[in-house]
Order: structure tokens, then C-alpha cells, then sequence
């Protein structure tokens, strides 16, 4: 401990704003005890949530100013699931909302101003190149096994706090806005709060283990926020889908921390890079574990063949989608590989197959985005589609890469789900307000909202061309930064030199960048679609729903307009050399000591000249982005949607799209009723009623009292019959005595 | 000497324990058990004697006041079984038959 904090003592970061890192999962921690004692309160408002009637106080009085105070304000939005239910939640305001509203935010605000302190310390402490790690106390120690609860901040992590906290907090304050007229509200902010805790819990440990018990707990939010409302018997399924799935994940990464610890013997993160080497370059053990590493990233990042979870998790209230389920959540799989660089950096195969997979995941889910009506089900696809365009990334050894296409999603698809929660909100209020039960997420229902959303439908429009790739919106400059490299790993470097399956690294590198084109290009038709669908186009929503259609109040605009702008200029973050628009590779140089050697190690040294390949392939990504729009554009016929009340199946491979290539079913079929059958067949039936319960349990019983009938039998009551025994057994140990 | 004593000893022991195997008498059989103990209680003297040593008789002593002592207990219960059964006959008397 002493050691430690000498070590620590002569930290460049010592003494600086740093020391409180501690502080970072405390604060929304403690907003989460708060919340969690304000839910638990039964604590609801007499009568409808109606500012005007005398019952509701001044707190509903605050937002009688709201231009849409008057005809909103009983919008409950405890059922936007409103293909499977009804609008039964009930219309209530809890008595404590007021005070959950400043309470969660500020928790989260306040812990986004301690990391850009921490940050503004990092980058003024110039040159960082050992992590600043600070230990709390001793975790678990036994044996050769010492634990210690230790953050680590470096560059990485920094990154990861700044981006949670920051779209943590807008999305925050989105939710003010969006869930306050749920009885549940303290409840969602306990559990955000919650989230946030243990996803900073996991970016900020210093050891496998401490990441491990972030990486459960987010797990364990989401699925509570998943079945925010549970009495829906379908959110509660998605909830559990979700946890079940990931546990899958999970076994694979418990396995990669025991082999990682039965050969080298820690977890922490320092010295397992310094012990790395004695694993052997490309072996069977180092591949294994990166292997093992990356099922849990499959899991949590739904990548396939585990990405069933997350379209499913929609269920769960909009800003839960936005932060956890496309923001922060799913992309800790692409986190833990940067994290754990320097061993994929031993393993071309591993790393080949983290690039294939994304790469199959992103083309995957796209062409299922295709076809989706949900808004927020294209949102999911799409948000698992750029996933894979992070383990792309990460995958060809492009950590920077990677982690800025994380950052920039973060931007573009917090604002997009929040945008949509926005749309959402809209419909909602104009369904509810008719007492019609149409599906208010389904895109068929929408159409020109343009007219009633102005500011959402601009903002929504940049994320969209962020996402799509047009220049000068940020995803492009992501994306172009990880199919530039996966190119450049195709020429030269470990990868290309390397086989996988039987066949040349480079060439699969190759057919990789080929199909992230692809993908691009598919990624600009489904969100054009989706764009051109809700509020482009007539109007389909139904005549008296109109009247109702309105912008959603500032909180909730307010984090639109500022993600925004970061989805805009999120770019500047990470230019290119062939772009130079500014200062070059920001991001990549601030993370160059802890993913630098690692990006070498794979990718090898790339030069500094721009080529005019780079020119072509940045020309390439910019076409197929315009490409794609103009497609869609083209092609589709907003005019020519009906309600989906009205639709007519699909036909061909557009149903087997909008079937989602009836995955679930496959699973259904091969894993779950298989597994539930032999469950019952043969574990229950066979092995629990006939082996344990009829041959254990009833056997012993039955053993027993055979022996005790056998007893009974000699104890005849007859005295001489003891005599003799006794005489006998006398003889028989006098005997035994002579004669041995 | 010592080998007449500890024959006459075996042999005392012996009809006690071929009494007690075989009679059916409480009492008789009570009283082979007697036998047994005064067998025992002849070689201890017997042997207190070849190893001139006390300690012999002392067992004697005590082995003495035991059978005393049970005598008594021993015949109680047989005179309350008589009482109950009308009989000393043990192959009426089985009551712990399991």
C-alpha cells in the first residue's frame, strides 16, 4: 500500500484533480441510493397528472408556462411498446419527481465536471506514459490470488469517462423530459444512475477482475431498464433475453481471466502487458484467451451470433436505448479489446477473426435495417451494424480508429435515438390524446412530421449523415479512419502476412474492406429510408391525430441541439493526414502510449505521406455515402406508405428481411427447445424424478429401513439367544487374540 | 499349586457359563452368573498369591461388593418379573423383541 502510493507520489498525475478518481462512480452512485430511497416510497399523486387541477401542486405549475403544458400534459409514456399493449400504465406523477429530476442529472453533471478536470490535469501534465493507478484497499487475498480494488486512469480510460459522463448527462436531462409523467421516475433515475456507476467501474479498473464486476453490473442494469415496465410480460422477456445472453458472453470472458491467470498469474492490466510476451507470439494459449476475450465482447456488444439481445432490448424506454444499448453499454466489448491490445497484438488469427466477424455483423444487421418499420428497431440494427464496424477496427490492430468511430457513434446514434424517443414522444401525445391505440413507433404510421418537429427533423438529418458517412459530419471521418485501415493492414503488416483458415491474411483483409463498403453503402440506403419515412412524405398518423403532433419541450431538445453539434464536428477529433483541416490524429497521438505499440505491433509502421490510394479509397467511402442516400431517394415512395394498420405482407426476401432471416427462430428451434425439451425429458423426468428422487432419495430411505428390519430380527428379546452371543463373541476375541 | 487352583477356577467358570447358556431359571441362572464371579474371584487369589502381591485380593474385594450389590438389584427385578408373569421362565419373558 505504501509502495503504492510512493508509486503513485511520483505520478505526473499525483496531486492534481486526479486523486479523486474515486469520486467518479461515487457520485452516481450515490444518486442512485437517493433515487433507490425516493422509489421506494409509496408516493403517488391523487388524480390525473393534470397541471391545472388543484392536486397537483406547484411542482406541475413550473411547466405550466410550456407552450405544450396544455395539451400534453397527461401524456403518460409508460407504454411506447405500443405494438403488444395498450396505454394501461398508470397516469401519475410521483410526489418525489421534483426532486429525482435534479437529483439524477446533477449527480452525473457533477461527475462529468470532475473527469474534464481529470482531463484537463492529463493533457496538462504532458507526456503520460505509465497509467495512474490508485489503489483503495486489498480485494481478495489468497494464496498466490491478490486483488487489489484499483482504478487506473490513462489515456484509454479518460476517453471512455469523458464520453459517458458527457452523453450520461445529456441523456439525463433528455429523460427529465421524456419519463416524468411515469410513476416509475425515481425508479429510472436509481437505475441510470446505477449504470453509470458500474460503466465507470469498468472503464476505470485497473485489473481484469475490477472490469469484470462493471462489466456484471451494467449487465445488470440493462436489464433492469430493459423491463423498466415489467408488467408487460414482453419487456420482462426482453430483459431476461438480454441478461441470458450475455451470460454466454460472460462465461467466456470468466474463461479467458482464469487462463490469463493460471499462466501468468494477475490481471492487472500493467502486469499482464509486461508478462504478455512469455505467452508465446501467435500461440494456441495467447489465441485462445483472446478468443475467450472476445465471446464476452460478442455478448455484450452483439456481435454475431449473439446479437439476438439487443433489437430485443428496445423494449426498454428510449434513453435507456440511447445510453446504454448504443452509447456506452455495447460498445465496452470494443473497449476491453483496445484495453487488452497488447494480447491480440500476439495473435493475427484472433485478430482476423475479430475483424471478420464485425465486419459479417455490420453487413448482417444492415440488410436487416432494411426492412425494419420499427424506428427504434432500425436504429438497434444499425447500432449493432456500427459495432461491427468497431471491431473492424480494433480487430485490424486500428485501436484509435476504433475507439474514435465509438466516440463519434456515441454523438451520432445518442442524438438518433433520442431523436427518435423525441418523434416518440410526439406520437404518443397525439395517440393518446384521440384515445387511439396505434403503434407509435412504427414508421408507417408517421410521415411529414417535418412540418410538426423542425428541430428535430434538422438535428436528426446531421446525425443521419454523420452515420452514413458524408463529409464534414463525423462518422465519416471515423469510418473512413477504420476502412483506410483495414486496407493499409492489407498491404502490409502482421495481418497480411498471416493465414486464417487456410487462407492469406490479405486477402480476407481485402474481402473485409470490400463488404465495409458494402455495408457503408447499405448503411446510407436504411437510414435515408428511415429519415424519408418519418418525416418526409404525407402524413399518415390519422386527420384528428394532427392537431397534436408537436416538438418536444426544450429539456429534450436541449441535449438534441448539443449532440448535435457534437455529431457535426466530432470529426475534428481524429483528421486524417489527407485531410488536413486541422490538427492531424488528435485522438490517435492522445492515445498513442497506451494502444501505440500494440497498432505497431499489427498494423505495423505507417508512414506519414498521404498516397494517392488514400485519396481513392476517401473518394470511395464519400461516393458509395452519396451513393447510397441518392438510392434511396430515388427508389423509395414515402407517398406511396399506408398505415401499418393497412400494410399488406411483404413478399420474397423483403419478408425474410423484415422477418430478421428468422434468427430467433433458428435459435428457438436448434438451442431453446431442444434445451427446454431435454431439460424436461431428460433432466427433470429422467435424471431428477428417476435417478435422484426415486433412486437417491427414496432409495436410502428405503435401504434404511431394510437394515433396520435386519436389526430388528436380532434382537430376538429370548435372554439365552444374547448369552450365546455373547459366549460366541467372547470365543471368537479370545480367539482371535491366540491365534493371530 | 498355582495350576490345580486356576484348573479348579476354569472349571467353576465353565459350569456357570454352560448354566447360563442353557438353564431357562432366572434364579438358577442368576446364580450361574454367581458362579462366574466366584471363578474369577479364585483365580485372583490365586495368582495374589503366586505374584505375592494385595492387589489380587483387593479385586477380590471389590468384585465382592459389586455381585453384592447386584445380587440385590438382580433379585428385585426377578421377584417384580414374578410377580407380573407368574413365572422365572425366560422363554416367556421376551419383551425387548425388536
Amino acid at each position: 500500500m505504501l509502495q503504492d502510493l510512493a508509486a503513485a507520489g511520483s505520478h505526473p498525475l499525483a496531486d492534481t484533480a486526479a486523486r479523486y478518481v474515486g469520486l467518479l462512480p461515487l457520485l452516481p452512485l450515490a444518486g442512485f441510493l437517493v433515487n433507490g430511497a425516493l422509489s421506494l416510497m409509496p408516493a403517488y399523486k391523487a388524480g390525473p397528472a393534470d397541471p391545472s387541477t388543484a392536486g397537483h401542486g406547484h411542482e406541475a405549475s413550473a411547466h405550466a408556462g410550456d407552450a405544450r403544458a396544455g395539451d400534453a400534459h397527461a401524456v403518460t409514456h409508460g407504454d411506447e411498446h405500443g405494438a403488444v399493449g395498450d396505454d394501461h400504465h398508470v397516469v401519475a406523477r410521483h410526489k418525489y419527481a421534483g426532486v429525482a429530476s435534479v437529483v439524477g442529472p446533477l449527480v452525473l453533471a457533477l461527475s462529468f465536471g470532475l473527469a474534464v478536470m481529470i482531463w484537463l490535469a492529463m493533457a496538462g501534465a504532458g507526456e503520460m506514459t505509465t497509467p495512474y493507478v490508485q489503489t483503495f484497499f486489498d480485494w481478495m487475498v489468497t494464496g498466490d490470488l491478490k486483488i487489489s480494488w484499483a482504478f487506473q486512469l490513462d489515456q484509454l480510460s479518460m476517453i471512455m469517462v469523458l464520453v459517458i459522463t458527457g452523453v450520461g448527462t445529456l441523456i439525463h436531462i433528455f429523460s427529465i423530459g421524456y419519463m416524468r409523467d411515469d410513476p416509475g421516475y425515481p425508479r429510472f433515475f436509481a437505475y441510470l444512475n446505477l449504470f453509470v456507476a458500474f460503466m465507470l467501474v469498468l472503464v476505470l479498473g485497473a485489473s481484469y477482475l475490477v472490469l469484470f464486476v462493471g462489466w456484471e453490473g451494467v449487465g445488470l442494469c440493462s436489464y433492469l431498464l430493459i423491463g423498466f415496465w415489467f408488467s408487460e410480460k414482453a419487456n420482462a422477456d426482453a430483459g431476461k433475453k438480454a441478461f441470458i445472453v450475455n451470460r454466454i458472453g460472460d462465461f467466456g470472458f470468466l474463461i479467458a481471466m482464469f487462463l490469463l491467470f493460471a499462466n501468468l498469474g494477475t490481471l492487472d492490466f500493467t502486469s499482464v502487458a509486461a508478462a504478455a510476451p512469455t505467452l508465446g507470439y501467435n500461440s494456441a494459449l495467447v489465441t485462445t484467451i483472446c478468443l475467450f476475450f472476445f465471446l464476452g465482447c460478442a455478448g455484450k456488444s452483439a456481435q454475431l451470433p449473439l446479437y439476438v439481445w439487443l433489437p430485443d432490448a428496445m423494449a426498454g424506454p428510449t434513453p435507456v436505448s440511447a445510453l446504454i444499448h448504443a452509447a456506452t453499454m455495447v460498445t465496452a466489448g470494443v473497449y476491453l479489446i483496445a484495453r487488452s491490445g497488447v494480447l491480440f497484438a500476439m495473435s493475427p488469427t484472433a485478430c482476423i477473426t475479430v475483424a471478420v466477424v464485425g465486419t459479417l455483423t455490420a453487413l448482417f444487421a444492415a440488410t436487416i435495417g432494411l426492412k425494419q418499420w420499427d424506428i427504434k428497431k432500425v436504429l438497434a440494427y444499425s447500432t449493432i451494424s456500427q459495432l461491427g464496424y468497431m471491431f473492424m477496427g480494433v480487430g485490424t490492430g486500428a485501436y484509435a480508429a476504433g475507439m474514435f468511430h465509438l466516440i463519434t457513434h456515441a454523438f451520432f446514434k445518442a442524438l438518433l435515438f433520442l431523436g427518435s424517443g423525441s418523434v416518440i414522444y410526439a406520437m404518443h401525445a397525439a395517440y393518446h390524446h384521440t384515445g387511439s391505440h396505434e403503434d407509435a413507433q412504427d414508421m408507417r404510421n408517421m410521415g411529414g412530421l417535418r412540418k410538426y418537429m423542425p428541430v428535430t427533423f434538422v438535428l436528426m438529418w446531421i446525425a443521419t449523415l454523420a452515420i452514413a458517412g458524408v463529409p464534414p459530419f463525423s462518422g465519416f471521418f471515423s469510418k473512413d479512419g477504420i476502412l483506410s485501415a483495414v486496407f493499409a493492414r492489407a498491404q502490409h503488416g502482421a495481418l497480411s502476412e498471416a493465414t486464417w483458415l487456410g487462407m492469406p491474411g490479405s486477402a480476407v483483409l481485402y474481402a473485409l474492406y470490400g463488404l465495409g463498403l458494402v455495408t457503408a453503402f447499405l448503411t446510407a440506403i436504411y437510414m435515408t429510408r428511415m429519415m424519408l419515412y418519418t418525416f418526409h412524405g404525407p402524413n399518415r398518423t390519422g386527420e384528428a391525430e394532427q392537431a397534436h403532433l408537436h416538438e418536444a419541450p426544450w429539456s429534450m431538445t436541449g441535449p438534441l441541439v448539443v449532440l448535435g453539434v457534437l455529431s457535426a464536428v466530432g470529426g475534428w477529433l481524429n483528421l486524417p493526414v489527407a485531410i488536413p483541416l486541422g490538427p492531424i490524429g488528435v485522438l490517435e497521438k492522445w492515445l498513442e502510449p497506451v494502444v501505440g505499440a500494440a497498432t505497431v505491433a499489427v498494423g505495423g509502421a505507417v508512414g506519414e505521406e498521404v498516397t494517392n490510394t488514400e485519396y481513392g479509397l476517401i473518394g470511395a467511402a464519400v461516393a458509395i455515402a452519396i451513393l447510397g442516400i441518392v438510392v434511396a431517394v430515388v427508389k423509395l415512395r414515402p407517398a406511396a406508405l399506408v398505415p401499418k394498420r393497412d400494410a399488406t405482407p411483404s413478399h420474397g426476401f423483403e419478408q425474410v428481411l423484415e422477418d430478421k432471416y428468422y434468427v430467433d427462430e433458428v435459435y428457438d428451434d436448434t438451442i431453446i427447445k431442444p434445451l427446454v425439451s431435454g431439460s424436461r425429458n431428460i433432466l427433470w423426468t429422467g435424471i431428477d424424478r428417476g435417478i435422484i428422487d426415486s433412486l437417491f432419495v427414496n432409495g436410502s430411505a428405503v435401504l434404511a429401513r431394510g437394515v433396520g428390519w435386519v436389526g430388528s430380527q436380532l434382537q430376538s428379546g429370548e435372554t439365552g439367544a444374547y448369552a450365546w452371543a455373547i459366549a460366541i463373541g467372547a470365543l471368537a476375541v479370545l480367539g482371535a487374540f491366540t491365534f493371530r | 499349586m498355582i495350576a490345580e487352583a486356576l484348573f479348579f477356577s476354569a472349571v467353576l467358570f465353565t459350569i456357570g457359563v454352560v448354566g447360563v447358556l442353557t438353564r431357562r431359571n432366572a434364579i438358577i441362572i442368576f446364580m450361574c452368573v454367581e458362579l462366574m464371579l466366584n471363578a474369577v474371584n479364585l483365580s485372583f487369589i490365586a495368582l495374589s498369591r503366586l505374584h505375592g502381591s494385595a492387589n489380587g485380593q483387593v479385586f477380590v474385594l471389590f468384585v465382592m461388593t459389586i455381585a453384592a450389590a447386584e445380587a440385590a438389584v438382580g433379585l428385585a427385578i426377578i421377584i417384580s418379573i414374578f410377580r407380573h408373569h407368574k413365572s422365572v421362565d425366560l422363554r416367556n419373558i421376551n419383551l425387548l423383541k425388536g
